[in-house]
């Protein structure tokens, strides 16, 4: 009887995860817009490279906010790291942009491994300040090692073509784009293939109850910090991506703001589904650039604005609408 | 050397009450408010603005720092802040920025991007030596103004009823509310106390960090989160062992130390919050 009820369980269990997997007609679409907006205006591929950029970088963060539950404002730590990373790569002679993303990656992977484990103790406030403190030093080392990192100044690369064909940078914005684009979906595959397994189902429950999941057998500490090398290694490759295509760093990448920007972004595109950090990238920066081609010094009233009113209504309440208009279109086909 | 440590304590005083209104709402009513720099912008600017625009003298200025930003303070805690008491800490983070994305641009728009400066009077400025030791008469100023406000603060919190109240909300909101204490009332009064300090404290640090700017409420806010997280939330004591050693770790990091830079006081945070997640002076179940 119950090894009967054990199966028909494992079974229901399979057909939910395959349920899961599937693909569904917008999110094809929505790839299929994206990669048509490069091609149909060209003329802003440097805004497009912007967004894809930054919703790569948002995307990291939905993986430690949305999919785990852990805070970060300091998440600009490791976007800084990988650009820096990129950059000094390329003026150390190593030019091949590919190659450049894989260290990258790894060098920020590497600094989140190192550093999850302080996010393990303590309140949200806590992880909030040490994120938030570890940024902050990151961009202070940057600012006094010039030697290395150009301080103030920052630094100007060039880069190789990708792939040895496609030249990016200022000549080549459309490759740029192309290029990020192509980072962007490949990562955002593996993110949601890490997502709907088991082991992201896990890092749900942990976000869900941190308790009980443990006391249902999972390691808790161990998914945290696995998931935040995980994001760490993402942000990483943002960073990488953002310097070898604008081929400039800068110290502000470290700043404070950068951090509260990719929060921003997420939160207004909805944390936990992976698509959230992309959309809430698009529209913030293209509000950006229609406000402040307005009003350029006052365009961040307009970004407040919009967060206050988000609190206020209730993101729940938000994500929620979007959510059931969402299955409502979907329905017909998939469940 | 002693010039440094009174400098330190000086400026370890300045952020006390900058951040005590900070510190209190975070041990009172679990809420992270960002925007607090921005209530120490709006102190700064009536000062600056009553001095060079109205010509009202430095010392005048000062109460009116403390109650422009405390009545703002109270309409917004009423009208806006009391509705997140309850919400997750992201949730009070965004929101908290969203205030602040406001008002930097706001300052902006009404008073331009240039730095007012407050013109101290003569009997401030200058030096003093005292047993070879200068020491600015400022900074004098500053430690014996600070140094009693948190003296009065902490004897109104043992020593008075209210003081009593509060204290009890702080153990137990329920539970105070239940024996009949208005905590809401209470919270309000609290808010608003502190937002004042806030904006005595801005005005006071306007002549110390070259003028008050509308980026101010973002520069200063990592440096208040520093002083609270150090101190931990217990009130005064914390707000006030943070402040003093962070204000004496900076000043003396600049000095001996310049090319670490900030680099210093961000390490202290990130290993006092290693040890002591709480902070230093942490309410015993670590709310």
């Amino acid at each position: 009887m119950s090894a009967v009820a054990t199966l028909t369980n494992t079974a229901r269990l399979k057909a939910h995860l395959q349920r899961r997997e599937r693909w569904r007609w917008w999110e094809i679409a929505f790839w299929l817009a994206i990669l048509a907006a490069v091609f149909a205006i060209p003329s802003r591929a440097g805004l497009i490279n912007e967004i894809l950029i930054a919703g790569l970088f948002a995307l990291s963060l939905d993986l430690i906010l949305g999919l785990t539950g852990i805070v970060s404002l300091g998440h600009a730590a490791f976007f800084g790291l990988g650009a820096y990373s990129a950059a000094i790569l390329s003026s150390a002679g190593l030019a091949d942009p590919t190659l450049g993303l894989v260290i990258s990656a790894l060098i920020a992977a590497a600094l989140g491994l190192a550093t999850a484990p302080l996010l393990l103790r303590g309140s949200d406030l806590t992880r909030l300040m040490v994120t938030m403190g570890i940024a902050l030093m990151l961009g202070e080392l940057a600012n006094r090692n010039s030697w290395i990192t150009g301080g103030a100044d920052g630094l100007n690369i060039s880069m190789a073509p990708v792939l040895g064909l496609f030249p990016i940078g200022f000549t080549g914005q459309r490759n740029a784009a192309l290029y990020s684009l192509a980072v962007l979906f490949l990562l955002f595959l593996m993110a949601r293939r890490l997502a709907q397994s088991p082991f992201g189902l896990s890092l749900s429950a942990v976000r869900e109850n941190k308790l009980r999941a443990g006391a249902l057998g999972i390691s808790t500490s161990r998914r945290i910090i696995a998931i935040y090398a995980v994001s760490a290694a993402y942000a990483g490759v943002a960073g990488a991506l953002l310097a070898q295509t604008t081929q400039i760093v800068s110290l502000d990448l470290f700043d404070f703001h950068r951090s509260a920007d990719v929060m921003l972004m997420l939160i207004i595109g909805g944390a936990g589904y992976l698509y959230g950090g992309i959309i809430g990238a698009a529209i913030f920066i293209v509000m950006k650039d229609v406000i402040s081609g307005a009003t350029p010094e006052y365009w961040e009233f307009w970004i407040g604005a919009l967060l206050v009113a988000l609190v206020l209504i209730g993101r729940e309440r938000i994500s929620m609408h979007v959510r059931r208009t969402l299955g409502r279109l979907i329905s017909g086909r998939s469940s | 050397m002693l010039t440094i440590l009174l400098d330190g304590i000086a400026y370890g005083m300045l952020l006390f009450v900058l951040s005590c209104g900070l510190s209190v709402t975070l041990g009172l009513m679990n809420f992270i408010n960002l925007a607090h720099g921005a209530f120490a912008m709006v102190g700064g600017y009536v000062t600056a603005l009553l001095m060079n625009r109205a010509g009202v003298p430095f010392l005048v200025t000062l109460p009116l720092a403390f109650l422009a930003p405390a009545l703002i303070g109270i309409v917004l805690e009423r009208t806006l802040y009391r509705r997140l008491y309850g919400a997750s800490p992201l949730d009070q983070v965004l929101f908290t920025i969203g205030l602040v994305f406001m008002a930097m641009p706001a300052a902006n728009y009404l008073l331009g991007d240039q730095p007012q400066q407050v013109h101290l009077p003569a009997w401030l400025s200058g030096r003093i030596e005292f047993h070879g030791v200068g020491i600015g008469v400022y900074r004098l100023f500053i430690i014996g103004v600070c140094g009693a406000i948190a003296a009065a603060l902490q004897i109104f919190l043992v020593r008075t009823r209210f003081g009593a109240r509060l204290r009890a909300s702080v153990d137990d909101a329920r539970v105070a509310s239940g024996v009949g204490i208005n905590v809401d009332f209470l919270f309000a009064i609290t808010f608003a106390v502190g937002s004042g300090l806030a904006g005595l404290g801005g005005a006071l640090a306007a002549d110390v960090v070259g003028g008050i700017d509308p980026s101010f409420p973002l520069k200063f806010m990592v440096t208040f989160l520093i002083v609270v997280t150090i101190g931990g939330s217990n009130g005064i004591l914390g707000a006030l062992v943070g402040s003093l050693l962070l204000g004496i770790l900076d000043v003396a990091g600049k000095y001996y130390v310049p090319s670490l830079g900030a680099f210093i006081i961000y390490f202290v945070m990130v290993v006092t919050l290693i040890l002591r997640p709480q902070g230093l002076f942490a309410r015993g179940d670590g709310r």
